[in-house]
């Protein structure tokens, strides 16, 4: 009844993982937070769409696409180090819920803020020039960019992954989501550990923000969709496993693109009975709760 | 006067659903105009329905949104598209956001904590979407146009329905037997054993209370209070618009709760008014409306987590205290 020819099948499986590596870095992020803080970023959404913001906003007065690939992760990783610092610090201790409840004012003012400075239709974004056209990949024509995504995802991947398993402050990090009390009383600062892992938690929502703002509509709400996308991410592939966001990124990534292949109606309504389904099978999700990387 | 004040919030205390409706009776005449005053008095509700579930049971929803917005639409959709009758259609709201309760609940309370709320963020997200893309039934993006209701016929009385006062006082009848239904529940010992969840739900495990099917009892209650809500909106808006099931409305009541006092009887309805009244005078203001909000909310949730009225009823204990020391 449909005509789907294995080349659209396997375009549709890589237009998937594309999608998939923007869910994949967004829930990385979000692990990352949680499995060091206990803290649910509820401005997780709104950090992507101000890492869009500026990604855009940055290309168009730089020019550059590189420069602003650097620039934009450290803006966005300083807005979240000050909101570390001043608002989620005084909160911890006084309960789990508050510092979600704090988060989740704070993407308010976020997308107010966005709309106060670049006006509340949103920004063209473009792809930048670069990285346009398409390339052969043996089944089909697919555009370069979203083959850039997937590369530079896996980068980012592999890079935090180092730097969690093979350096001195990862293995703080580490031992700091078993047990941040032995690890202060070992004499490290776990305060400004925490502060760190906020910082780089944003600045990889913002990296990802800025990295998809060419395949979507950059204005101030695109981030409440991806938020609750990404708490699905986290769900099916378990909340504090940095593996898990991964594999059901990409998971959430391909399920969403082969729905709208089939059912183009149903993409977004997919991946949240996916959740349900594992909720019923699996509440724990695919990696459970073993802590960060392992 | 002072002591006045205070025996008087001593009497409030004591007799809380008679309190707050003497006070809801004249509401309407400290407003600046009645639709307002609905307004505020179905947020109430609603956020009283959600203030069940996180501030008595603590479980943080981030979905209820969905009962709302179910509510309102099997509401609208009964007179729309069956043509029943307003009392019907009130009927079939409450029970269908019931039974979305109780789908929902079933799968969420497999969860605890944050996971909690990030589950009924997206299974609200669900329902968003269905209602999204049933565009026959719901009206789609558009949202549902022509819950008509003229005027309520009772044996004997005709209600005109279109006058905002009159609907104030009709709504108000629901309200009140949802208060006293609350009320009621959390007097009774299955009120003890929610709060008990809230303080060690192991320990209430322990005690050999059924957690999961307490915790799913008081979800569907929750949901089927928000529902009643979203019915009496669809009748007093005339319309459903889809951003009754969006996320942000979820959140609002959230921001209501916790800004009138989580965990209070008459709190919830204290944090809509303010949020509704702020509303009001910032839209005039600013079109920064979200950002104010945002602000203010942050603010509490910093300085004030125990909200207006719960801080009010806090330095009331504290007075009461001295004065039993004094004694």
């Amino acid at each position: 009844m449909f005509d789907i020819t294995p080349q659209l099948f396997a375009l549709q499986l890589m237009t998937g993982i594309a999608l998939g590596a923007i869910y994949a870095l967004l829930a990385i992020g979000l692990s990352l937070i949680f499995g060091m803080l206990t803290v649910v970023n509820f401005a997780h959404g709104a950090f992507f769409m101000v890492g869009a913001f500026l990604g855009v906003y940055s290309m168009a007065l730089t020019g550059s696409f590189w420069f602003s690939l650097l620039l934009v992760p450290l803006a966005t990783g300083a807005i979240g180090l000050l909101c570390e610092r001043f608002l989620v610090r005084p909160l911890y201790g006084r309960g789990i819920d508050y510092p979600l409840l704090l988060t989740f004012g704070l993407s308010y003012v976020l997308i107010d803020v966005m709309r106060f400075t670049f006006g509340i239709e949103g920004l063209p974004s473009s792809t930048p020039p670069e990285l346009r056209g398409s390339v052969f990949l043996g089944f089909g024509y697919f555009p370069l960019y979203r083959l850039f995504l997937i590369a530079a995802t896996a980068v980012i991947v592999l890079g935090l992954w180092l730097f969690i398993e093979k350096t001195r402050y990862g293995l703080i990090i580490r031992a700091g989501s078993r047990d941040a009390e032995i690890v202060k009383v070992l004499g490290i600062d776990i305060a400004k550990v925490w502060l760190l892992v906020f910082g780089i938690g944003t600045a990889i929502a913002g990296l990802s923000g800025l990295l998809a703002a060419p395949t979507r509509a950059v204005n101030p709400e695109m981030g409440i969709p991806l938020l609750a996308e990404s708490f699905v991410v986290t769900v099916v592939g378990g909340m504090g496993s940095l593996p898990g966001a991964v594999v059901a990124g990409l998971l959430v990534g391909v399920v969403f693109a082969m729905t709208s292949l089939v059912a183009p109606e149903y993409g977004e309504l997919s991946i949240f009975v996916l959740m349900a389904v594992v909720l019923l099978i699996r509440p724990q999700g695919f990696f459970g709760k073993a802590g960060l990387m392992s | 006067m002072k002591k006045f004040l205070v025996s008087a919030l001593v009497f409030a205390r004591g007799h809380r659903v008679a309190t707050a409706l003497l006070f809801l009776l004249i509401f309407p005449f400290l407003m600046p105009y009645d639709a307002l005053s609905v307004n505020i008095l179905i947020f109430g509700l609603y956020a009283v329905g959600f203030n069940l579930l996180f501030g008595y049971t603590g479980m943080l929803s981030f979905g209820h949104a969905a009962f709302l917005g179910v509510g309102s639409y099997l509401a609208g959709i009964s007179v729309v598209s069956a043509g029943w009758p307003w009392w019907a259609a009130i009927g079939v709201g409450v029970a269908s956001s019931c039974l979305a309760g109780l789908i929902i609940g079933f799968l969420a309370i497999r969860t605890r904590g944050i996971y909690f709320s990030m589950v009924t963020l997206a299974l609200a997200q669900i329902v968003y979407y269905i209602f999204y893309k049933s565009e026959r039934w719901t009206g789609g993006e558009n949202g549902l146009r022509g819950v008509k209701v003229e005027a309520i016929e009772l044996p004997g009385i005709r209600i005109d329905f279109l006058n905002p006062l009159n609907k104030y006082y009709v709504i108000l009848v629901f309200v009140a037997l949802a208060l006293w239904f609350v009320s009621r529940v959390l007097n009774s010992p299955f009120g003890a054993v929610i709060e008990a969840i809230r303080e060690n739900e192991k320990r209430a495990a322990a005690c050999g209370y059924n957690v999961a099917r307490a915790k799913l009892l008081v979800f569907v209650l929750s949901a089927g209070i928000c529902g009643l809500a979203g019915a009496l909106r669809a009748l007093h808006l005339s319309v459903v618009p889809i951003d009754s099931l969006h996320y942000l409305q979820s959140g609002q009541a959230v921001m209501m709760c916790l800004l009138g006092g989580m965990g209070t009887f008459f709190g919830p309805f204290v944090g809509a008014a303010v949020f509704l009244l702020l509303e009001d005078v910032v839209t005039n203001l600013t079109r920064y409306w979200m950002g104010v909000v945002g602000l203010v909310f942050m603010f509490f949730v910093l300085f004030f987590p125990k909200g207006i009225w719960g801080t009010l009823l806090y330095q009331l204990d504290r007075w009461q205290n001295r004065q039993g020391k004094a004694l």
